[in-house]
């Protein structure tokens, strides 16, 4: 596989701060939105539609020849407005609108967004639905491949591990799970609920192609993205990419609260104003 | 059409099966649950037959990505379990996505009511009717016999649409050998009278038709309804039989009170300012444990053909008096 270029590399980390920073701003604006589950899986969104390994057609997102992307964290996404916004699914101008009268961008994204696919928010769905249409492509001959992102602490749900058995059974190389592995579910780390260390093993005994990456090294995991799209095995691939929730903000980061914390306004502000260029730095 | 009766899954599987061999975009995708008909389907089409395992929950998530990838999806499983089991699966994933995602799915739900007659509560079903009928843009279709079975079916396949039929598991008589049922009404009428209409699905219709025998044979006429499109029915047609009644009796083989047929009626009544006095002859609420026959067990819960008589035939007196005075 070609190495990326420090071209490329600058490119991705750009758009990644971007994105962060886009996300605490539209947080800002509408507090309702989740914020420490959208910051952990910035790098893994901005890899799959900057880095080349997904198929998408922003004029026609429904268009056949596309990458379906299911993204099952649903609250934990609002960082994909300001990407689907950027590759001009929408106009950049609805960031403004998010969880207001009239718009479309809600605290839970649903598919009326261009760019989403199925429902999700109500967790533990994405991956079933996501392994139907792996079907479906395989049946229709199509070159398309199916990606579907998921949180670990939806991992808790029973029909993860139906989809996860069937997927296997039926050799579905052309689904791709990425896991978004902060490690923490909406009341603690999911270590003191039910753990899922040794992810990678499990699914691996299930009979998935399964690796393990730093999910805030953009380059480990487009290059992991691209590896598994590229590798016809006969089995569906899984990506654990554990990150941080809450990644970049001091006192939400990691913390076992994140997920319904809301930082204060002017702690936002600042970091607007003042980290951007340290975060670029220590990338 | 078939004289002698069969069973509605194996009438329904067989016309897959025709289907199948001219449309390559069915799928038929079963949660471990089968049928001798449906070997055929799995030997012919192997592509397009996916036994999901027990696991309702996937059976729906896998229709439902088959679905919006344009593929006309058949889901079978025992009717408590396709409906129940996997009941969130089916509001998010078809009832909500398809506001969006145009889709055709239908649910076979196998056993309704009492059907499964000596495997007790888990496997009986008195529910489905109220909780599918909550769904927004799901139609609950629920035949008396195998011929109305049949018609259904091409109804499922002509458009898109997200579909819920419940079959008895066991064979019913046929009730349109002579006549087809009138499908786009939803319900079709057998006899009339003027003073009390029994108002059946499923099971229930049969019944409805030996109440209305033993009544008549008393010299009291009523008219009987088979009303098998629980939520998609042509209201105008059928406030237009109602009016000329002065009271309804609602039969169904699920609980009484819950949801199910009768609340429908009730407020389908209410709805269109009809001036009718109701009965609702349903499963008394709550589980039985007992062993017996359908038609004893029928007895037990308050809706067999002579427990049944005990509340209609006062009712129906009460009425007939009134309509006297």
């Amino acid at each position: 596989m070609q190495e990326i270029t420090a071209k490329e590399l600058n490119y991705l980390r750009r758009k990644a701060l971007w994105v962060w920073k886009e996300t605490l701003a539209i947080h800002r604006r509408a507090p309702e939105t989740r914020l420490a589950s959208s910051l952990s899986v910035i790098e893994i969104f901005v890899a799959l539609y900057y880095g080349g390994g997904l198929k998408f057609n922003a004029l026609d997102p429904l268009d056949e020849n596309r990458d379906r992307c299911i993204i099952s964290k649903g609250h934990g996404s609002i960082c994909m407005y300001p990407i689907l916004a950027d590759l001009g699914f929408f106009p950049l101008e609805e960031l403004n609108n998010v969880c207001k009268t009239g718009g479309f961008l809600g605290g839970i994204p649903d598919p009326v967004i261009p760019g989403y696919e199925t429902v999700n928010g109500s967790l533990g769905h994405g991956l079933g639905v996501a392994t139907g249409i792996a079907l479906a492509l395989k049946t229709k001959k199509s070159d398309s491949d199916v990606f579907v992102v998921t949180g670990d602490g939806e991992l808790h749900e029973g029909a993860n591990w139906e989809a996860i058995m069937f997927a296997s059974h039926h050799k579905l190389d052309n689904l791709n799970l990425i896991v978004d592995n902060n490690n923490i579910s909406m009341l603690d780390h999911t270590d003191n609920i039910i753990s899922h260390s040794g992810l990678v093993d499990r699914l691996t005994s299930f009979g998935w192609s399964c690796v393990e990456v730093d999910g805030h090294d953009i380059v480990a995991v487009q290059k992991e993205i691209l590896e598994q799209k590229n590798t016809a095995n006969k089995k569906p691939k899984a990506i654990i990419a554990k990150t941080l929730k809450g990644h970049g903000v001091p006192g939400l980061e990691n913390a076992s609260l994140s997920h319904i914390m809301n930082p204060k306004p002017e702690l936002i502000d600042e970091l607007l104003e003042n980290l951007i260029d340290n975060l670029l730095e220590k990338k | 059409m078939n004289i002698k009766p069969l069973p509605m899954r194996d009438v329904f599987l067989e016309k897959i099966w025709n289907e199948m061999s001219v449309d390559s975009l069915i799928f038929f995708v079963s949660a471990d649950f089968g049928s001798p008909v449906l070997d055929k389907i799995r030997e012919d089409f192997p592509d397009r037959f996916i036994n999901v395992g027990i696991a309702e929950q996937n059976l729906i998530n896998i229709s439902a990505g088959l679905a919006i990838e344009g593929y006309k999806v058949f889901a079978y499983a025992i009717a408590p379990f396709i409906t129940m089991r996997c009941f969130e699966q089916i509001r998010v994933s078809l009832a909500l996505l398809s506001e969006v995602r145009p889709m055709n799915v239908n649910l076979i739900g196998v056993g309704a009511g009492y059907s499964y007659v000596v495997s007790g509560p888990t496997h009986q079903c008195y529910e489905d009717i109220t909780i599918m009928r909550a769904l927004p843009n799901f139609q609950v279709l629920s035949p008396a016999d195998h011929i109305t079975t049949s018609f259904l079916f091409n109804s499922c396949v002509a458009a898109n649409g997200l579909r819920y039929l419940r079959l008895d598991a066991q064979v019913q008589p046929a009730v349109y050998l002579l006549k087809p049922p009138v499908i786009s009404d939803g319900f079709h009428v057998h006899n009339k009278s003027n003073s009390v209409c029994l108002i059946a699905t499923g099971f229930m219709v049969h019944t409805a038709f030996k109440i209305e025998k033993e009544m008549s044979s008393n010299g009291i006429k009523l008219g009987v309804i088979d009303i098998f499109n629980i939520t998609n029915f042509s209201k105008k047609n059928l406030k237009k039989i109602l009016s000329q009644y002065s009271a309804i009796v609602t039969l169904e083989e699920g609980f009484r009170g819950r949801g199910g047929l009768d609340s429908m009626l009730f407020e389908f009544i209410s709805e269109s300012k009809l001036d009718l006095k109701t009965l609702s002859i349903g499963v008394d609420p709550g589980y039985s444990f007992e062993l017996g026959s359908r038609d004893e067990l029928h007895e037990k819960v308050g809706i067999g053909v002579q427990s049944s008589l005990k509340k209609i035939q006062p009712f129906v007196q009460t009425v007939m008096n009134k309509i006297k005075e």
